[in-house]
């Protein structure tokens, strides 16, 4: 098990725990019929995001996918202003406008979660080009799911990183259903990871419920890239608790299948292995449960309080043509 | 200051030459735009002269090196998104579609993405990139590289679309189009690339949403983008030796759109011809019928007039293909036709 300092090991808690009680409390409100609109939850898949995150700083960026609250919640992205964008309220942080499929902090260097399968492999060889042509050492984590692998984007987007060395880390969230589709029926070569010779670059495939796995793989891989060695494929598997949305009746999963994930959740096996290894003390875990708690409620306050945009909102940040401004002619 | 003549291919290769010096952040990227990337003679010679696969950005690796000219594997989904992406983390990229037709290809990225991303992230984030692209039928290049569909693109908020007609237009809506913050579409016409005009040395900008009457007249108005300008001027020179005086409105940016251009013209010609080259089923034709039909009905004498290609796919076969083309002699009737009756 690799070495985390004690810092870290309280920030992966606290954020693991703050992604799944903002995911629980979601699927309560959306259950409630208080939030318009659609939400896929990142529950189950959280030692992902963090075990990833937990190497970057805000100058570093992701792109995220339809699946992409974990990802905000890892890249320091505000849980109130996440909380409001999901009840389409005008202080969230897309004014309302954007939804749970397109919550985005640049200045977090979070680049979007993304409506489209598949759509950030581009996006993130422009901001590691972005990197290259700038000089910087700022490394760009692609997140996609075993879905997006399938998308013609995706090869383009490794093949392109590849061949200019861009500072980019593929992480393929496999979960093992695109939908209701399961990777062993849409994937051909049985292992997404295997497709990294095809691109000259290092893949892996670890354990995604793992956060130790998680960080140590990819702490590799991102170190390659910020030494200018180019991009990596890492392959972690890992397990979607409340299905495709929330609502999805899951009837493609067997009882035993749905029951197996109990013993595979991320949480639970971070707090056994910092338990036994006595790298954190009950105590230390009870303070970070209270305070992600209060936050998730005071998140869900502040959004509930929060005003609805004004209707002529609709016309602003964009360019806009009809209706037609009234020419003096 | 001196006159000094510049094809249009030359204008375009101009703004992009000077904004590149001006700004460290202006990059271009796409298939072959530099010519031979990774051939170690080529490398040793400081960089190919190909230069895109109509030549207009030849000699721009030598000045700026590979670094910030970038040949792309043939994947235009990959180009459009990492132009996307780089335009939001810091740099503003000129990427190129070699034929607009090759937009079938990669549309999510333009619309979907940059399009909307301003939008959608409730104004927070700029997404200054330019798509510059060729557009047009006449050099017998078939259905898959011959087509405008700039409406289809104008149809897209967030978006801008940009159609020069000459080489003084060329190079000031481009430097815009790179100044400007939000995506744009820079339509270039493959006729029009060895056209000559004045064009001034330096930087200079032409602002989007100000068309240009490109011939004064008080009969018929004529509204066009891109080559279709030239074949309203030529009508209009016809028309003008029968005593019936076309004004020919040269739209420059069809989104934004100056509407207020087109409506002053038509309160005094109380006539209108659109000429697009584009197909016509909602189309700027369509649009521009549209606007002036809705906002200045009472002014209209006759009923407007479009000429445009016919619904079909750009043809091969020179016959079809000069059918499909809005030509002089088309115009020219249907302008007699129209000043011929009234409402």
């Amino acid at each position: 098990m690799i070495e985390m300092s004690k810092e870290k090991l309280l920030w992966v808690y606290e954020r693991m725990r703050l992604i799944r009680t903002f995911e629980n409390r979601v699927a309560d409100l959306f259950g409630q019929a208080k939030l318009p609109g659609f939400v896929h939850l990142y529950a189950g898949e959280e030692a992902i995001a963090v075990g990833v995150i937990a190497h970057l700083t805000d100058r570093d960026r992701i792109t995220s996918t339809h699946r992409g609250h974990g990802h905000c919640i890892a890249k320091g992205v505000d849980v109130k202003g996440m909380m409001a964008e999901l009840h389409a309220r005008a202080t969230g942080l897309c004014k309302g406008k954007g939804s749970s499929m397109h919550i985005a902090d640049i200045g977090k260097g979070m680049l979007g979660a993304n409506g489209i399968v598949g759509a950030g492999g581009p996006l993130a060889c422009g901001s590691g080009l972005t990197a290259k042509v700038l000089g910087t050492d700022e490394v760009t984590i692609c997140f996609f799911g075993d879905g997006a692998a399938e998308q013609g984007t995706m090869h383009e987007s490794m093949n392109l990183a590849s061949i200019w060395k861009l500072p980019i880390v593929f992480v393929c969230e496999n979960n093992l259903y695109a939908v209701s589709t399961p990777s062993s029926y849409h994937c051909a070569a049985g292992e997404i990871c295997a497709r990294a010779a095809a691109y000259d670059i290092p893949g892996v495939a670890i354990d995604g419920t793992d956060v130790f796995d998680v960080y140590e793989a990819s702490g590799k891989a991102i170190d390659r890239a910020r030494q200018g060695q180019g991009p990596s494929l890492i392959e972690a598997r890992a397990f979607r608790f409340y299905g495709h949305f929330v609502g999805d009746p899951q009837t493609y999963k067997t009882r035993e299948e749905m029951e197996g994930y109990k013993v595979l959740d991320p949480i639970t096996k971070f707090k056994k292995q910092a338990l036994e290894h006595e790298l954190i003390s009950k105590a230390e875990l009870a303070k970070i449960d209270h305070w992600v708690d209060e936050a998730i409620e005071e998140a869900v306050r502040f959004a509930e309080e929060s005003p609805f945009p004004v209707p002529e909102d609709c016309l602003t940040d964009v360019y806009v043509s009809y209706p037609r401004e009234e020419v003096e002619v | 200051m001196t006159e000094r003549t510049l094809t249009f291919r030359e204008a375009v290769n101009e703004a992009i030459r000077l904004e590149m010096r001006r700004d460290p952040t202006v990059i271009l990227i796409g298939e072959d735009v530099a010519g031979g990337a990774g051939l170690p003679h080529l490398e040793a010679a400081g960089g190919s002269e190909w230069g895109g696969a109509l030549g207009v950005t030849v000699g721009l690796t030598k000045e700026f090196g590979r670094r910030r000219v970038l040949d792309t594997p043939i994947s235009e989904s990959a180009i459009m998104g990492a132009a996307v992406g780089a335009a939001i983390t810091g740099l503003r990229p000129i990427a190129e579609l070699m034929f607009v037709d090759f937009f079938g290809v990669c549309m999510d990225q333009i619309f979907n993405q940059g399009g909307k991303f301003r939008y959608m992230f409730g104004g927070k984030v700029q997404v200054p990139v330019v798509i510059r692209t060729t557009i047009g039928a006449g050099l017998r290049a078939g259905a898959q590289h011959s087509g405008c569909h700039y409406s289809v693109f104008t149809h897209m908020p967030g978006l801008k679309t940009v159609v020069p007609s000459t080489p003084y237009d060329a190079k000031g809506l481009l430097i815009s189009a790179i100044r400007d913050p939000d995506p744009v579409l820079y339509f270039e016409h493959k006729l029009l690339y060895n056209i000559s005009g004045e064009v001034p040395e330096g930087d200079y900008t032409i602002p989007f949403g100000v068309a240009d009457i490109k011939r004064k007249g008080k009969d018929v108005t004529a509204v066009a983008m891109g080559r279709m300008v030239h074949v309203a001027l030529e009508a209009a020179e016809k028309l003008s030796k029968d005593g019936t005086e076309l004004e020919v409105i040269d739209l420059r940016t069809l989104s934004p759109l100056d509407s207020k251009t087109i409506l002053q013209s038509v309160k005094k010609t109380h006539r209108l011809v659109v000429i697009d080259e584009d197909n016509p089923r909602c189309s700027m034709a369509c649009d521009i019928i549209a606007l002036v039909t809705t906002r200045a009905f009472d002014d209209l004498d006759a009923p407007p007039r479009m000429v445009t290609a016919p619904h079909t796919p750009v043809p091969f076969s020179p016959p079809l293909e000069d059918y499909y083309i809005p030509s002089v002699e088309k115009v020219v009737s249907s302008v007699k036709s129209l000043v011929g009756r009234s409402l």
